[in-house]
């Protein structure tokens, strides 16, 4: 209630409806996140009636999947107060390896491309948790090293070349009878899994506490760098799954595939309410920041602007969202 | 350039009252003190080494491509370092770079000599208003400084291409021999003399000015420099202004050396920027380092490339080294700071 008495607008008018509602909205957060998705939503159908259809809605998760299970590791690392921007990559990555492997089989070819959200995962654990590096300097390290083994690696393999398998194209594109799109499917079990983690499980106490104060944590008792270990590997596994729905979906894995998806994956986060500091937020909040992004990119694409104005306005909204968020709980 | 001028943290230099000790005590000590200073100039000469060990007809050619390649690289790390050290970072400094670029060529292509340097001076004033632009954002939206400068790194990287589509333009031949041709001898490359002078020019003044102080304190400890009367929020907007600065001669640093505008080019060196900063002993935790350590990196991570073609290996395992060294420097430096924790 402090917190509540502190704003000027409840102070303003005390006893007031409205400032009650300002009031609530502020510790319900995802009901304004619910609410502009659906003013965005509405936006579009304004403009451009006849918009909003079944497909148009199905497209729109099958859209934001993977950026929602990508953002789901980035919100378990961001609750303890880093940030992973080697996610990028590692998706690309594992995109292009699980499309060199494609000859020895779907389910080998799929473990090499998680392969790789494990193995950068597990060095960014080591340098993050282990020997207490900056997430921010370790996992762009780790990001720069996967990109330039990535060029390597594709010019040694040029005569093969990267094919995707026709289950990953199902995956990443296709829709179960025609309405739900197949990578909820992915997406729904890992998102379901991740907040009962967050909410239930003693780990996911762990994650709120050290981002919260993690030096008290450690005197605590708790095994800090064993959380994060964890938490940077989840991470990896998660960016690398994505990586293979993006590819199933654009159906050509090349070298800059999912560099689109860096940006996105820490705005999704920040829109969906979890503090970069750590402590404070939950994946509802991102699934619904990763669905405003996906409705504005199509506002955006319907628009039919060209490229340069689309990022520009793309980059303004997502930086006037994260300001009107931090503001909102600031 | 004397240890400090370009000593690693305000308070430290200050607190460096003349001692009675040995001159060997204190060389040690300030070797202590201040690693890059004294680690990045060995490990460039080593480096050098190297490279005219494997390529022994290593000639002012050589030597020239180093300089020029090194030049946009170099400014990049400048203007990381000024944002890092006063404890913020700036991820859209690459495409800052961009927009200087791709405007210093879509104007300059058929003018002369004399309008290219006024159009220069556009560009360097264009680039500080970008950094305003992004210090205004951090400092008014309140959202982390990663997460604004990773968007608006986005939103300039769409500006350079709305100002060139396709890489093209063009400038001058004068005003590219600032950049990519020699002076008195052809072992001087001008890109050398134009990185001393301007990093000289803005840097040094501004080290020893009350605002450069001020830098090094709100990275050190912001609160505490805020307590001392610092205006935090103006302090870092003003870094934001020297990194765009230094981010536009960075482009023009680009134009002079490719010849060309290219939109896209510029993506590449927000990342190895940062990378020579790390390299450089710049703390990323704020309030430490110099200029001089994340400069000299920056001709490291270029000779690393250039080694690797003279090796026959090849050259794309520059940004694997690259990265790898990132990692293992921050690595060491994590198992250092712990193993004397627990001595």
């Amino acid at each position: 209630m402090t917190d509540q008495a502190k704003t000027g607008l409840s102070r303003a008018v005390p006893g007031f409806a409205g400032g009650r509602i300002i009031a609530r909205l502020r510790t319900h957060t995802i009901i304004v996140l619910i609410l502009l998705l659906a003013v965005f939503v509405a936006g579009i159908e304004a403009a451009r009636p006849g918009t909003v259809t079944r497909t148009w809605l199905s497209n729109m998760v099958l859209f934001a999947a993977p950026l929602g299970i990508m953002a789901g590791g980035q919100t378990l690392v961001m609750l303890t107060g880093g940030i992973d921007l080697s996610v990028a990559s590692v998706a690309t990555a594992s995109a292009y390896l699980m499309g060199t492997h494609s000859t020895l089989g779907g389910v080998i070819a799929v473990l090499y491309g998680l392969s790789v959200g494990l193995s950068v995962g597990l060095i960014n654990g080591v340098g993050i948790a282990l020997l207490r590096v900056q997430p921010l300097v370790m996992t762009l390290g780790t990001g720069l090293m996967t990109e330039g083994m990535l060029v390597v690696y594709s010019q040694k393999v040029m005569a093969e070349g990267p094919h995707v398998p026709q289950f990953i194209e199902d995956l990443g594109a296709g829709k179960y009878l025609g309405v739900v799109p197949n990578d909820l499917f992915l997406w729904a079990p890992i998102a379901v899994l991740i907040i009962f983690v967050l909410r239930r499980t003693g780990y996911g106490r762990l994650l709120y506490a050290i981002g919260d104060n993690s030096e008290a944590c450690h005197l605590s008792g708790i095994r800090v760098w064993r959380v994060l270990f964890v938490n940077y590997v989840v991470c990896g596994l998660l960016a690398a799954a994505a990586g293979l729905v993006i590819v199933g979906g654009v159906d050509a894995a090349d070298l800059s595939l999912a560099d689109i998806y860096l940006l996105p994956s820490v705005a999704a986060v920040i829109i969906g309410g979890t503090s970069i500091f750590g402590g404070r937020g939950g994946y509802s909040g991102t699934i619904v920041g990763a669905l405003i992004l996906t409705v504005l990119n199509s506002i955006l694409t319907l628009l039919d602007a060209p490229e340069p104005i689309r990022q520009i306005l793309y980059g303004v909204i997502i930086l006037l969202l994260a300001a009107a968020y931090t503001r909102l709980t600031g | 350039m004397n240890a400090p001028a370009e000593s690693g943290s305000a308070a430290m230099s200050l607190a460096a009252a003349p001692s009675s000790k040995s001159w060997g005590a204190q060389f040690r000590r300030a070797m202590r003190r201040h690693p890059s200073l004294f680690g990045m100039p060995a490990l460039l000469i080593a480096s050098l080494a190297l490279t005219v060990l494997i390529h022994p007809q290593f000639s002012d050619f050589d030597l020239q491509s180093l300089a020029m390649g090194a030049l946009p690289l170099a400014f990049a790390a400048a203007a990381q370092t000024v944002v890092v050290i006063s404890g913020g970072i700036d991820l859209s400094i690459g495409s800052a770079m961009a927009v200087a670029n791709v405007l210093a060529a879509s104007m300059m292509e058929g003018r002369g000599f004399g309008e290219s340097l006024a159009l220069a001076v556009l560009v360097l004033t264009i680039g500080a208003v970008i950094g305003a632009v992004n210090g205004l954002l951090v400092v008014l939206s309140r959202v982390p400084d990663v997460i604004a400068t990773l968007t608006t790194g986005s939103i300039w990287g769409g500006v350079a291409l709305l100002i060139l589509e396709k890489p093209g333009g063009g400038a001058p031949q004068e005003f590219l021999n600032l950049g990519a041709g020699t002076l008195f001898t052809t072992w001087l490359p001008t890109a050398l003399i134009l990185l001393a002078v301007s990093v000289s020019a803005i840097w040094l003044p501004l080290r020893r000015s009350k605002l450069g102080l001020q830098f090094y304190a709100i990275g050190s400890d912001r609160i505490a420099a805020f307590r001392s009367g610092v205006n935090v929020e103006r302090t870092r907007f003003a870094a934001y202004i020297f990194s765009g600065l230094f981010s536009a001669v960075g482009g023009l640093g680009l134009t002079m050396t490719t010849g060309i505008g290219a939109p896209l080019a510029g993506v590449y060196y927000t990342l190895s920027g940062l990378a020579a900063v790390v390299v450089g002993g710049v703390s990323l935790a704020g309030g430490r380092g110099g200029m001089v350590g994340p400069i000299l990196a920056a001709f490291v991570l270029t000779l690393i490339p250039t080694d690797l073609i003279f090796l026959n290996i090849d050259p794309n395992f520059g940004q694997v080294i690259q990265g790898v060294l990132i990692v293992a420097i921050v690595m060491i430096g994590g198992f250092v700071t712990l193993a004397r924790a627990q001595k």
